[in-house]
């Protein structure tokens, strides 16, 4: 085994806190190699001086690329070295055309004019490769996230890549997209090109990878091989700690129907004619997380949004009763006023205000729980932030700490709390474990728990389907909109949950 | 927290008013080494803020607008528009002062709310918007005044601007004290005010206290008040010995007061910054956004109305050119204050000190003779400087 990569005591610290110690990471030619850890491990930061992003001298130790040390001073010099770096968030411009994208910074063109048939022929070789066959002159904007994450690969391709890093790059796919990518990765290591995978999701880690190496707190804790890895070996060494079970255990006790809602339609907010919602019906009773489970672009999310204050879509139809009680959900505040909650799957975008702090993100959705005559208490304000901080253990200096510097999992604690504090009686759930840590999900399945066990109804949407099954008490499935079956917890099989998304009608042809 | 830690978080607003009273400093310092005059005199101080006021007095509803992450590029033109009604309504038409007063008001609010429709509810860029505007009212001025002056107002319309607060005390008590005319009055107000800022602190203190946040250091708070009250007094005693409180002051007082709680203490103000800060997401959590943006365009239209009084009441007379290129010096106040293009950042203090530099700074160098074409550069250049440091600053 040839290293292609060997990076030595990485040590790296910024102001009051080390972020890397002594760090080790050894990639072999041709590998795929899985990197670990919980938010905050130390993945971005080890990554960030892998692809210059810190220079060399900012941090101590040293880097073997090829045989010799690398001295890295931007993300030019890294991706001249073939050394390529997939962000989470992905740098594509939307309005351009997947070909102008492709080769953006790095166009086909001689003395700065671009030869644009040469581009297509390009373009189509490297869509090609990465399984795609759509025009080159499709804006990207109207690719689904799955297939700009592969347009993403092609654009590391056409840059001569030799060492592909991904940042978690399948945790916005659905799990079919997610199959393709792992495929390709496979793909391209047959093609002799070396991987590093960033990843949260065990089950795809243990599918293509070669070996892992785990950091915890900024150190490298161990690199396992092929025949080592198991998951449970994988989460006791994140988290340090065996973990007991990945859900926590709750006794179901289901009272009496808290949400109903039948003949639910939803039609696209811009394209005419297209329907997102087909009468769907569905009931939540008290102290039940009920799952909905679907494939991306199934309608889950819509149909949650549409509900909250008609939120998404246009020309809206059907009954919401809660209680027994026909509620008018039709805008934010009446659904809010109805006891209705909607924790999005997008906290950055949708949830937060990132540059206020946590106490401000917090009272945001119950001004009027903190203010008399609309005039706000500033200390009561920061007492209710404080009552969630220790409630749902928001790790953080303080609650005026700005929620753009929390780490994911505390950011949709901060999310969670703001709902909470308009006291609502049915939750919608979108997601709410995306993108976090295995010990912060933990956190966040107890405080689920809690929730039900306090009488509210939970919905929860989620794309990872054991976590549906671990959580919840029934199950609907949602296939192109429409509510295509329900399981209660005795039925619950990820095999079953397939069968009814594929043998949907609709799907028939 | 250690004073000197706090004041290291909390730089941009020390170093703003830091910043203005070294301006003021270097300039009474220059202006009597070089001319040997008084900068700091009663009527220069007087004249400072009857300059300026009509500049702060927009920039607090411009606060608003681009806290909402719009911007407002009509008001120049509205200046000048709704200063035509209001010599139409006085000079043409006869109308007495109390209704004309609430007439342009009612106008400016009318405009912004044509303005803030498209805005908030068609969602049309307000650049856009508010450019139109500029050019709309700029014309209609033009049109109303048919391209003339009109002029000049009755008197008591003209006290609006160059009115001062009367001395109800009269002339006895300051025979006692020795001056030859020190305004009882508008020391008194200056006086009460101050105390009242101390007041309102120390009690905001107290109550932090008891829920538990950690109030800023004695030490910081009391140095502060003391030199905030301390400026407060000087210049109320300067004003009071020259020709008294003008009433310009006053209203600026008491709306500087009011938009600083309504930004800071109410639910709708803290809703504004929300909006700003993630559209979306306050929208999601329940806020009427659209209304918070017509909102914020009507209430600049008022506070433009109210601009375009006073400065037709100063001038003594509607002319088409009125208002010209104010938007941009209202504008460049909010971003000196502190506040953020994109939205969701700004405080009423740091925009007051931001318009008040540029007022100095105006000013001063006028005073000393210093040539449109550099005071242009320098004003240029400060605005960049106090955003660069704002930029360097969080990037830190």
């Amino acid at each position: 085994m040839t290293a292609l990569l060997d990076m030595r005591t990485i040590t790296k610290t910024f102001p009051g806190v080390r972020a890397l110690d002594r760090v080790n990471l050894t990639v072999a030619a041709g590998e795929i190699h899985a990197i670990c850890g919980e938010n905050g491990a130390g993945k971005s930061t080890l990554m960030k001086v892998l692809s210059g992003v810190y220079p060399h001298g900012s941090y101590e130790g040293q880097i073997i690329y090829d045989g010799a040390p690398l001295a890295l001073r931007s993300i030019r010099d890294s991706e001249q070295c073939g050394i390529i770096i997939i962000h989470q968030e992905l740098a594509l411009v939307p309005l351009l055309s997947i070909a102008e994208n492709l080769f953006l910074g790095n166009e086909v063109a001689r003395g700065g004019i671009i030869n644009w048939p040469l581009a297509f022929q390009k373009t189509r070789d490297l869509l090609a490769l990465v399984g795609l066959s759509e025009a080159p002159t499709t804006p990207v904007g109207s690719l689904g996230v799955g297939k700009q994450q592969l347009i993403e690969i092609a654009k590391a391709l056409a840059k001569n890549v030799r060492l592909l890093i991904l940042d978690e790059p399948t945790a916005a796919l659905q799990e079919n997209d997610s199959a393709k990518l792992l495929d390709l990765l496979l793909d391209l290591k047959a093609k002799g090109i070396t991987s590093i995978l960033i990843s949260h999701k065990l089950n795809e880690i243990s599918r293509v990878a070669d070996r892992i190496t785990i950091l915890r707190d900024g150190a490298s804790v161990s690199t396992l091989t092929r025949d080592q890895i198991s998951e449970d070996r994988i989460i006791s060494d994140m988290v340090g700690r065996e973990m007991g079970a990945r859900y926590p255990t709750r006794i179901p006790n289901p009272g009496q129907t808290l949400l109903e809602v039948t003949g639910w339609n939803v039609w696209h907010p811009d394209q005419a004619g297209r329907q997102m919602i087909q009468n769907a019906a569905l009931t939540l009773r008290k102290g039940e997380i009920v799952g909905i489970a679907g494939l991306m672009g199934a309608g889950r999310t819509e149909l949650a949004m549409s509900l909250f204050g008609h939120s998404y879509g246009r020309n809206i139809s059907g009954q919401v009763s809660i209680n027994g009680v026909h509620v008018d959900t039709s805008t934010v505040p009446r659904a809010v006023d109805a006891g209705l909650a909607y924790v999005t799957e997008d906290r950055k975008e949708l949830g937060l205000v990132l540059d206020e702090p946590i106490l401000r993100n917090i009272s945001l959705a119950n001004l009027p729980g903190i203010a008399r005559r609309g005039v706000i208490s500033a200390g009561r304000e920061a007492q209710v932030a404080e009552g969630y901080r220790t409630q749902l253990n928001i790790r953080t200096p303080g609650v005026h700490q700005r929620v753009v510097n929390l780490s994911g999992g505390n950011q949709q604690k901060v999310v969670l709390a703001k709902w909470l504090f308009t006291d609502p009686q049915v939750l919608i759930l979108d997601e709410p474990t995306r993108g976090i840590d295995v010990g912060a999900k933990f956190e966040i399945y107890s405080i689920m728990n809690q929730l039900a066990d306090d009488g509210r109804g939970i919905l929860m949407i989620s794309s990872e389907m054991p976590e549906l099954l671990g959580m919840c008490d029934r199950i609907y499935v949602m296939n192109e909109g429409r509510i295509v079956g329900e399981l209660t917890r005795s039925d619950f099989s990820q095999e079953r949950i397939m069968a009814m998304i594929l043998n949907a009608p609709g799907k028939a042809a | 927290m250690p004073a000197k830690s706090y004041l290291g978080s909390h730089l941009r607003e020390y170093g703003m008013i830091m910043a203005l009273v070294a301006i003021v400093f270097f300039f009474t310092l220059v202006v009597r080494v070089t001319i040997d005059v008084d900068f700091l005199s009663a009527q220069n101080i007087t004249n400072l803020f009857l300059q300026n006021s009509y500049v702060i007095i927009m920039a607090l509803g411009m606060l608003l607008v681009i806290v909402a992450g719009h911007i407002d590029l009509s008001v120049g033109s509205v200046v000048g528009f709704t200063g035509a009604v209001a010599a139409v309504l006085t000079v043409n038409l006869g109308w007495p002062v109390w209704a004309v007063i609430p007439s342009v008001l009612i106008t400016g609010g009318l405009i912004g709310a044509a303005q803030g429709y498209w805005v908030a509810y068609w969602r049309i860029p307000s650049f856009i918007v508010t450019l139109a505007g500029m050019l709309v009212f700029r014309g209609l001025t033009l049109w109303l005044l048919n391209g003339q002056n009109i002029g000049p107002f009755p008197k008591s319309f003209q006290s609006l601007s160059t009115g001062f607060i009367p001395d109800l005390f009269g002339d006895a008590d300051q025979a006692l004290l020795g001056m030859e005319r020190l305004n009882g009055t508008g020391l008194a107000i200056v006086v009460l005010a101050a105390c009242v800022v101390i007041f309102i602190g120390w009690r905001k203190r107290a109550q932090d206290a008891a829920f538990g946040i950690t109030p800023e250091p004695t030490v910081v708070f009391w140095v502060r008040n003391i030199i905030i009250c301390g400026a407060l007094v000087f210049v109320g005693y300067k004003l009071a010995i020259f020709r008294g409180l003008p009433n310009v002051v006053l209203v600026l007082a008491i709306l500087t007061v009011i938009y600083a709680f309504f930004t800071e203490a109410t639910t709708q103000g803290r809703r504004i910054y929300a909006l700003g800060g993630n559209e979306k997401a306050a929208k999601l959590s329940g806020i009427r956004t659209d209304r918070l943006v017509f909102f914020c365009f009507v209430n600049m239209g008022v506070l433009a109305a109210l601009a375009g009084m006073i400065v037709a009441a100063r001038l003594n007379s509607s002319t088409p050119k009125a208002g010209a290129g104010f938007e941009l010096d209202v504008i460049a106040a909010v971003f000196i204050g502190g506040a953020s293009m994109s939205g969701g950042v700004g405080r009423i203090v740091g925009v007051v000190t931001g318009a008040l530099i540029m007022g100095v700074m105006n000013n001063g160098m006028s005073i000393l003779g210093i040539g449109i074409d550099y005071q242009q550069v320098i004003k240029g250049l400060v605005l960049l400087a106090a955003v660069i440091f704002d930029v360097y600053n969080k990037s830190k």
